[in-house]
């Protein structure tokens, strides 16, 4: 904040230190959300602009290329196009829980951010939770699913959403696990601990040590958003669009804007928790400005992850749902379990990159609970 | 455990198939692209194209058709009503010819079918109806289309004739 009040005259300072602490607090958080958010809903716009385009091209076609230079100003048009749209509410609906629903799915896709380090120190609160906090606003966005599903009175919006919060819940639980692995290797819940203890270049990031893990983690990210190939909830040929076929205009994009909201949540969280977040990949080696640590690495770890659901997308057919649950349950539940075991025995034996100080800390954070 | 399952194992757990997979689409996002930016850019059109319809007329300005009725006949969509009449100078000419572009299939037939190649089928594919009753094409219609576009209707059937 200083820096603002070196640049604002001195009768705003006056205001500002005649305020109330409460109000003071509040507006200084209040620009903060704004901060992430305005950001975050650009780049939601962008995404499914970046998604349309690359899917585009791995099929050999251009994608949007008509609106605005290069198609720039898609994103834009169908925002437009859908805040212009009605919001039809089907007969006999519930209509306080279909227009609570989109909230509820949109709320805790964006509230995890808070939690989010972009750099060192620079996070909306500094939880020491904030691991148990994710854990709890991911596992959150099932109940816009299944309210959305159920108050549509439709039945294929209630399939879908049946579909979904199974798909969800099952792979809720590998995403658990491996978040424990995480845990067990920083030692810590904090976010900004996690990253601090990957401090070093690109093979003192925990995706090596816990590799297994970040592929039961990354794929049940993809699971968790429904996103292809687990986009049963979805499925045109058989229940159209799942949990909201029911809904248009803005309370669709509202939808939409949650799905791809939580791609680039799991996103970020994949680079934050197994590739340093914003710790550059060189390590120690370079302390350039753009090649040293830096929000930048950060914002890049995450592209690339987000460029990963696409390329996903466009590769893989979709899962049989039985197929789905099988994975969930039987694969990778089981796999992240014996990782976590084969973890903990490495631990304690001080075997492999977590060092002494890890258990030190591992002690600390179970004494001090 | 045989040999079989280890190896499926082994291959699942390592994502082969997977990321081989993820490799195919990888190089197709460099490929070159094949969209055609339709309305700058569009496909060659063959002689034989069957777009919108046209009467045509002799050099001498005289309209070709005889109202034989043939192209009526043979219209599987029922789309041409002809009409009939004895010309002041005793020649047969259609009084009505209309045809509904939205019964229409476009399949040809009345080309083929006409004696004296009155009735054609253009390369214009490009038309829309902003009213009611303009999906009929009448005769003074037909005729103004062959009238405007004679020179290209002439050169497709040419390039067409050493095939039929």
């Amino acid at each position: 904040m200083e820096w603002l009040f070196s640049l604002a005259p001195d009768f705003a300072v006056e205001f500002w230190n005649w305020l109330p602490q409460w109000i003071q607090v509040l507006a200084e958080n209040l620009l903060y959300i704004v901060m992430i958010m305005v950001p975050l809903m650009l780049s939601v716009a962008y995404v499914t602009y970046a998604e349309r385009k690359i899917i585009g091209y791995m099929q050999v076609r251009l994608g949007p290329n008509r609106v605005g230079p290069k198609g720039w100003l898609q994103p834009i048009a169908d925002a437009v196009k859908l805040m212009f749209k009605e919001i039809i509410i089907p007969t006999n609906s519930n209509r306080f829980l279909f227009l609570l629903a989109p909230v509820l799915t949109i709320g805790p896709a964006l509230a995890a951010w808070a939690v989010i380090p972009f750099f060192d120190g620079v996070q909306l609160s500094n939880l020491n939770a904030g691991l148990l906090y994710i854990l709890a606003l991911t596992s959150m966005g099932v109940y816009g699913v299944i309210i959305a599903g159920w108050s549509s009175n439709s039945k294929y919006a209630l399939l879908g959403a049946l579909r979904s919060a199974a798909q969800v819940v099952a792979y809720e639980i590998a995403m658990g696990f491996a978040l424990v692995g995480v845990l067990m290797a920083s030692g810590s819940l904090n976010l900004g601990d996690i990253i601090a203890r990957q401090a070093g270049g690109f093979t003192s990031w925990f995706w090596l040590p816990l590799l297994p893990l970040l592929a039961v983690y990354f794929i049940s990210g993809v699971a968790e958003t429904n996103r292809a190939p687990f986009d049963v909830a979805e499925g045109e040929s058989e229940i159209v669009a799942g949990f909201h076929v029911d809904y248009s205009g803005m309370a669709f994009a509202v939808f939409f804007l949650a799905e791809y909201a939580n791609i680039i949540l799991i996103a970020a969280l994949t680079s934050l928790m197994f590739f340093g977040g914003w710790m550059s990949p060189f390590g120690s080696m370079a302390d350039h400005a753009i090649l040293g640590d830096g929000t930048h690495w950060f914002i890049l770890k995450t592209m690339f992850f987000i460029y990963m659901f696409l390329w996903f997308r466009a590769t893989f057919p979709r899962y049989r749902y039985d197929q789905i649950m099988r994975l969930g349950w039987k694969v990778f539940i089981p796999i992240t379990i014996i990782w976590i075991v084969v973890e903990a025995v490495m631990v304690v034996m001080q075997v492999g990159p977590w060092a002494v100080d890890a258990v030190a800390a591992t002690a600390t954070v179970m004494g001090g609970s | 455990m045989s040999m079989r399952t280890l190896k499926h194992y082994v291959k699942s757990f390592l994502f082969l198939e997977l990321i081989q997979g993820l490799m195919v689409t990888f190089k197709y996002l460099f490929k070159k692209k094949i969209t055609l930016q339709y309305p700058e850019q569009k496909t060659p059109i063959s002689p034989r194209f069957r777009g919108l319809h046209a009467q045509r007329r002799y050099a001498n300005g005289e309209e070709r058709c005889i109202a034989c009725k043939l192209c009526e006949a043979v219209c599987p969509a029922l789309a041409i009503t002809i009409d009939v009449e004895e010309r002041d100078d005793g020649t047969r000419r259609t009084s009505r010819y209309d045809i509904d572009l939205f019964k229409c299939i476009y399949c040809g037939f009345c080309e083929e079918a006409c004696p004296v190649d009155a009735i054609v089928e253009t390369e214009i594919f490009e038309y829309h109806f902003e009213n009611r009753g303009e999906n009929i094409m009448t005769k003074d219609k037909l005729l103004a289309v062959g009238d405007k576009y004679e020179e290209q209707i002439a050169e497709n059937r040419a390039a067409d004739a050493p095939y039929r």
